[in-house]
């Protein structure tokens, strides 16, 4: 077999299947730690404190019936899930595990991985648009605005990264930490605070989770999905949720460097440890109103990540 | 749902562009409306132009039920109107006969009555709180903090009545069982246990910033038109009226108290938060002079099971958990009652939903609403 | 305040609007409604709060019963228009009270008593097809209600 083929259907499917392990991990941690803030146990009964529960929710998924509703626009509505999930899934690409883990260590990983997570957006309105449901299009819509404006400060403040790192390869920032993981620094701090706010709301997770707002929404933009279909959104959202940590940890905590333990440890413990801070906010906090989501990010985090990038910036060039 | 065209053709001056009011069907099966309440909403974009509530999913005329039972039989079907506030309802209904019957109940009676009641209130409220953060989006945190101290509550209940929900507790001329022997320093301990938790409460969601900024100066109902849509308990304080029927037209003992009528000042969102988060606190000190004061005497019901009424009318309100509940017996001399009437809170509190949230998103209609505070069961009867 | 001294004030504007008094309520002629409604709430006698608004079924004749209540004078006043079953109806009061409003439409859903003027006279518990008052005293609980899509919802089946 071509070894170009052969490396390519290994790295896939290692992908593929730390994303599946991942996210059905996710799902059962998520559960448990909601379960113990609030005072109860959460599932128990599958395996190990409940640890197969989510290996019993997926084979139930897969075998639900695929219900599509009457009214649907069938190409869009069919295409939507691939559309969130692809784009995370391409997303691994460029992350790295460890010193020479990694799919490809592209020279411009940074922005590999903002471009293409940002195509999900597309999926989740498609899905809102072609739901032919009321709730499904508001929340199509808001996710849409949402995320396209908290792209912003995003970016910017991963910037600030590249300005202090001077690259875009993912590996070659974490080469650059080597003296210091970049949070330690005020500036990058602060970037990583913006950046923090901003990917909580680019995954849709509380206080941000706007477009599936339950309680008003019902579900969202996948209210009218069911079986694999609905199992392929969770999917992506928690895919999603272990990209942009992974990304803080990387270009913030200094990816897979860290002592005695081997550097995928480091890594899985770096990025599963933003992702529990994330899941502590998710429930605990109620949520924001729209309008008031959109003004913090055009009005305090896009400036402040400019004044931080002007000011560091002028530091920089002065040194 | 069709995305039909409501109005066609209806330019946006802004853009230049043509825009289309979007009818939403909010319930009657959606997870903010607190039972079977169907909202149809027009929407300009995601402001609400128009609301029209549509109730009676949960009609089951209880007031004709009433005209076909006893006066006794009736006291189980008022613990499903408010189901939350069961024992409050059952007060209320038994009062309302006493008054008609020109009954006298000893101390003890109203004594354990009142215990009883505000430690329902206390439940009660608890649940609008925890419910009211879950239409904020707080996921379910809040509320099972809530549900875990009325918990506590309810599993006295289920000691003194064997119920869980619908207690069918009080009884005319007294109640059903007497409080059990350990009542004493479970509910000292209760006490005690939830004072310390409202500063949790307090931490958790009432300062909260993002909770400040969801609710505040969200839905705002100024006093002139909460008397005018006869809104009642405390949504009417929280707009600023101090009025509760337990202070200033105290029925049973409720004068022998010592406790502070919370009031707040804007009307707004947070307002009925807080005003319900204060009641806790006050029905605690009442709970807590209550129980300290517990005269000796015999609290069980001793009357005949079949009476009749003088042919007589009344008209008695107390003060539930979600305003003034009211009952307006006929009585035409019979074993029954000639009519039986039932003024519920949440009924005359939804009316003025319209008004509020008129203009808001819909974000913020389901936070008014979820303040409002409704129960359909007694809105539908 | 006392019931007397209400129904004194009142006697003094309309002299003739009180047809009877009874312990706990002042029964008015239905043509003088809107207008004592009108005196009642503007008035010294503030009343600002119609607490409740119902029925009653007395066989021969029909009886709406209003619970107005003064924030001011802390009193409950209690109304009755009594109205013969040739003409059930009554002016509304929804434009002195907007909680008036529902109730209102509760004592035109169970009672069938119109209100004139009321600026949304639909049935609000009930069915909006139904065409039977459930609280009068000559209504036979129906054994069994048909769905709507077959011919006409009746209830009495």
């Amino acid at each position: 077999m071509n070894p170009i083929v052969l490396e390519m259907a290994v790295k896939g499917t290692s992908v593929l299947g730390f994303i599946s392990v991942s996210a059905m991990f996710l799902i059962w941690w998520e559960r448990k730690v909601s379960a113990h803030i609030q005072n109860r146990m959460g599932p128990t009964t599958v395996g190990w404190h409940g640890a197969l529960q989510s290996i019993a929710d997926s084979i139930k998924l897969l075998l639900k019936e695929n219900i599509v509703p009457s009214g649907v626009d069938k190409l869009v509505w069919w295409l939507a899930p691939f559309f969130v999930v692809v784009p995370s899934v391409a997303a691994f690409v460029a992350i790295p595990f460890g010193e020479n883990l990694i799919v490809r260590d592209l020279n411009v990983g940074v922005l590999y991985i903002s471009s293409v997570t940002a195509v999900c957006v597309l999926g989740i309105f498609m899905a809102g648009w072609g739901s032919n449901n009321k709730y499904s299009l508001l929340g199509g819509m808001r996710s849409a605005a949402q995320i396209i404006s908290y792209e912003v400060p995003l970016l910017l403040s991963i910037t600030l990264v590249v300005m202090e790192a001077g690259t875009l390869s993912m590996q070659e920032i974490v080469a650059a930490q080597h003296n210091g993981w970049f949070i330690f620094k005020p500036h990058l701090a602060l970037a990583c605070i913006v950046y923090l706010i901003s990917s909580t709301a680019e995954v849709n997770r509380v206080p941000f989770d706007i477009p599936e707002a339950e309680s008003e929404l019902g579900a969202g933009y996948h209210t009218e999905y069911t079986g694999m279909k609905f199992a392929m959104f969770f999917v992506a959202e928690y895919t999603n949720l272990v990209i942009v940590s992974a990304v803080a940890a990387t270009i913030f905590f200094g990816g897979w460097s860290g002592p005695w333990l081997p550097p995928v440890v480091w890594f899985l413990l770096k990025t599963y440890g933003l992702v529990f801070l994330s899941m502590w906010v998710r429930w605990t906090l109620p949520r924001v109103r729209m309008d008031q989501m959109m003004s913090f990010a055009w009005k305090f985090l896009t400036p402040l990540s400019l004044v931080n990038i002007l000011v560091s910036g002028w530091f920089m060039v002065a040194r | 749902m069709n995305n039909e065209v409501v109005k066609q053709n209806n330019p946006d001056p802004a853009a230049g562009l043509p825009s289309e009011e979007l009818i939403v069907n909010m319930g009657p099966q959606h997870p903010s409306t607190h039972g079977v309440l169907y909202l149809e909403l027009r929407l300009n974009g995601e402001i609400v132009v128009d609301c029209r509530p549509h109730i009676g999913y949960l009609h089951r005329s209880c007031e004709k039920i009433a005209e076909n039972r006893t006066y006794i039989q009736f006291i189980p079907f008022t613990d499903r109107l408010d189901y939350l506030a069961s024992m409050n309802n059952n007060l209320g209904y038994v009062l309302a006969v006493e008054k008609l019957l020109n009954l006298q109940v000893n101390d003890r009676v109203s004594y354990v009555r009142t215990i009883i009641a505000e430690l329902n209130r206390i439940a009660s409220h608890l649940v609008s709180l925890g419910t009211f953060a879950q239409d904020l989006g707080a996921y379910a945190t809040p509320m099972f903090y809530c549900f875990r101290d009325r918990e506590t509550i309810i599993q006295l209940f289920d000691e003194l009545c064997g119920g869980r929900l619908t207690f069918n507790y009080m009884r005319i001329g007294g109640v059903q069982s007497e409080l059990p022997p350990h009542a004493d320093k479970y509910i000292k301990d209760f006490i005690k246990y939830e004072r310390k938790k409202l500063k949790e409460y307090n931490e958790l969601l009432t300062y909260n910033a993002i909770f400040l900024a969801r609710t505040k100066k969200i839905g705002i109902l100024k006093p002139e038109v909460a008397i005018n849509y006869s809104v009642t308990g405390p949504n009417l304080r929280a707009s600023g009226v101090k009025w509760d029927i337990r202070k200033d037209e105290p029925y049973m003992l409720y004068n022998r108290f010592k406790f502070d009528v919370p009031v707040g000042k804007q009307g707004d969102s947070w307002d009925r938060f807080k005003v319900k988060l204060d009641e806790i606190g006050e029905s605690l000190k009442i709970v807590e002079q209550a129980i300290g004061g517990l005269p000796p005497g015999n609290a069980v019901a001793k009357i005949n099971k079949v009476f009749k009424a003088p042919p007589s009318e009344t008209y008695l309100r107390t003060e539930n958990p979600r305003g003034e509940l009211g009952f307006y017996l006929v009585s035409d001399g019979g074993l029954k009652p000639y009519r039986n009437k039932i003024r519920s809170p949440s009924f005359c509190n939804l009316a003025v939903l319209p008004e509020l949230i008129h203009g808001l998103n819909v974000s913020d209609a389901v936070c008014v609403l979820g303040s409002i505070d409704i129960v359909m069961g007694e809105i539908d009867r | 305040m006392e019931l007397s001294q209400v129904v004194q004030t009142i006697r003094e504007k309309f002299p003739e609007a009180i047809t009877e008094e009874r312990p706990a309520a002042i029964v008015i002629k239905k043509e003088a409604l809107l207008a004592v409604a009108q005196f009642l709430k503007s008035g010294e006698l503030a009343f600002d709060n119609l607490h409740c608004v119902t029925g009653v079924d007395w066989k021969d004749k029909m009886e709406v019963v209003y619970h107005l209540y003064s924030f001011k004078n802390r009193f409950m006043l209690t109304l009755k228009v009594f109205l013969s079953l040739e003409d059930l109806s009554v002016e509304s009061l929804c434009g002195l009270w907007k909680s008036a409003n529902w109730l209102e439409r509760e004592t035109y859903d169970f009672f069938g008593i119109k209100f004139l003027n009321h600026p949304d006279p639909r049935r609000i518990l009930n069915p909006d097809e139904w065409t039977d008052w459930p609280l009068r005293k000559n209504f036979d609980r129906p054994d069994f209600v048909r769905l709507p899509q077959s011919e006409g919802l009746k209830g009495g089946g």
